[in-house]
């Protein structure tokens, strides 16, 4: 039978614990508050560049951009974002299960598979599973700048130009509500054509200044960087709203813990006032 | 008098929505101005102000490089947030390969963070689960 100190100090550890955890969850909710700000702040651009995308995929133009040719596939790029802290539940390994059973469905079609990593989170799980690592941008914060984001983009980009890849995803975390987070692994490259809308005008386009060619590329370049941006805001309004789900938990676990072990305190304490009393009687009736 | 609908976005914000019966702006090839109905053009923006009209009101942004759509009546600007160079972009770009280097050439190192985390886990986990078999017992 555990004896009183030793339960007594465990609950004293427990309650020190929920101290943080509670700390935790209320830190994550007005984090929370500001992340979804962030990410509301970002939706116009993402909006007005979905726009102007699907003006330029109707109109004819004289130039047929790369991203939307569809090679034969042999080699993919995962760009998967993930949160750079820990303790938010399952956030992050859900996303990467879904990651590594696309890998793996691609794999099977005889498509290799080539990651680059945002977040931590993601850097760390891929070292030890393995797979080929192309660019890695860690420590974004909470409000992470889009040009923290252009290299990344760029060395999946370029490695789309030379032929190295030929299809690109976006895995992320999709922002359903605070209870609910929605790992999503999204197609970038090729991009899907938009559907032809019968009732459009028929034929024409735009005035290009300078050159279709040039201003296509800079401007298909900005609307994956966009997406990609876009991908990492949501996500960290995910990873604070499941942190403090998470925490939460905890905080609630904890407490359940504390009452039982209470109990267990006070079943132990009267086991050994009733054995001190039976041996005192004991001691008495022996005299 | 027409008017032409109008929106400026930056990637962190929207800056500015709304109606104008002219928008001058700083394109790559030079100023240009855009009336409602203009024909569609797609052009570059070089940095420079973007000034919107709207009858005897004027207000101005500046940008400091981005893309100008122009639909018949339809005017959106897509300011980027800072300069963009090519050799910015290229060597951003490095650092984001090198990262990734060296997160592998770290593979060996004596303290793995992520494996010495997850067998904290499951040593939790048994202990756990020791606790729970000795309470049945």
């Amino acid at each position: 039978m555990a004896n009183t100190k030793e339960v007594r100090k465990q609950i004293a550890s427990i309650k020190s614990t929920q101290k943080i955890t509670s700390a935790m969850e209320m830190v994550a909710a007005s984090k929370m508050k500001k992340t979804q700000d962030t990410m509301l702040e970002g939706r116009p651009y993402s909006l007005k560049i979905k726009d102007v995308i699907s003006h330029i995929a109707l109109a004819s133009s004289e130039y047929p951009h790369p991203f939307y040719e569809e090679r034969s596939p042999k080699k993919a790029c995962f760009i998967v974002v993930s949160s750079d802290k820990g303790l938010c539940g399952g956030l992050n390994i859900n996303l990467f299960k879904q990651v590594i059973a696309r890998s793996a469905e691609l794999n099977e079609q005889e498509i290799e598979s080539c990651f680059a990593l945002i977040g931590t989170k993601a850097s760390a799980f891929f070292k030890s599973v393995g797979g080929e690592v192309v660019a890695v941008a860690e420590k974004l914060g909470d409000k992470p700048n889009p040009d923290d984001l252009i290299g990344l983009t760029k060395v999946v980009l370029d490695m789309h130009k030379n032929s190295d890849i030929d299809q690109a995803y976006l895995c992320s975390n999709g922002f359903v509500n605070t209870m609910t987070q929605q790992p999503n692994v999204e197609q970038l490259i090729p991009l899907a054509p938009e559907e032809q809308d019968e009732s459009s005008p028929t034929q024409w386009d735009y005035i290009y200044e300078p050159e279709a060619k040039e201003l296509l590329d800079g401007l298909l370049t900005r609307y994956i960087e966009s997406l990609v941006y876009q991908a990492v805001i949501e996500n960290n309004a995910c990873e604070q709203a499941a942190k403090m789900i998470a925490m939460k938990n905890a905080t609630d676990n904890a407490g359940d813990l504390i009452k039982e072990l209470e109990l267990l305190y006070n079943n132990v304490r009267q086991a050994a006032i009733t054995q001190e009393l039976s041996e005192i009687v004991g001691g008495a009736s022996a005299v | 008098m027409s008017t032409i609908k109008i929106n400026i976005v930056s990637s962190s914000e929207e800056i500015y929505s709304g109606e104008a019966t002219m928008v001058y702006a700083t394109g790559t090839l030079g100023e240009l101005g855009i009336a409602p109905g203009h024909t569609p053009l797609l052009t570059g923006l070089a940095a420079g102000p973007v000034r919107v009209q709207n009858g005897s009101e004027e207000e101005a942004f500046f940008c400091s490089g981005g893309f100008l759509e122009v639909q018949p009546d339809l005017v959106t600007v897509l300011s980027d947030t800072a300069e963009r160079a090519d050799s910015l972009d290229e060597s951003e770009a490095i650092k984001a390969k090198e990262i990734a280097e060296q997160e592998l050439a770290n593979k060996d190192a004596t303290l793995d963070y992520a494996k010495a985390s997850a067998q904290l886990a499951e040593a939790v986990a048994r202990l756990k689960t020791i606790q729970k078999l000795r309470k049945k017992q």
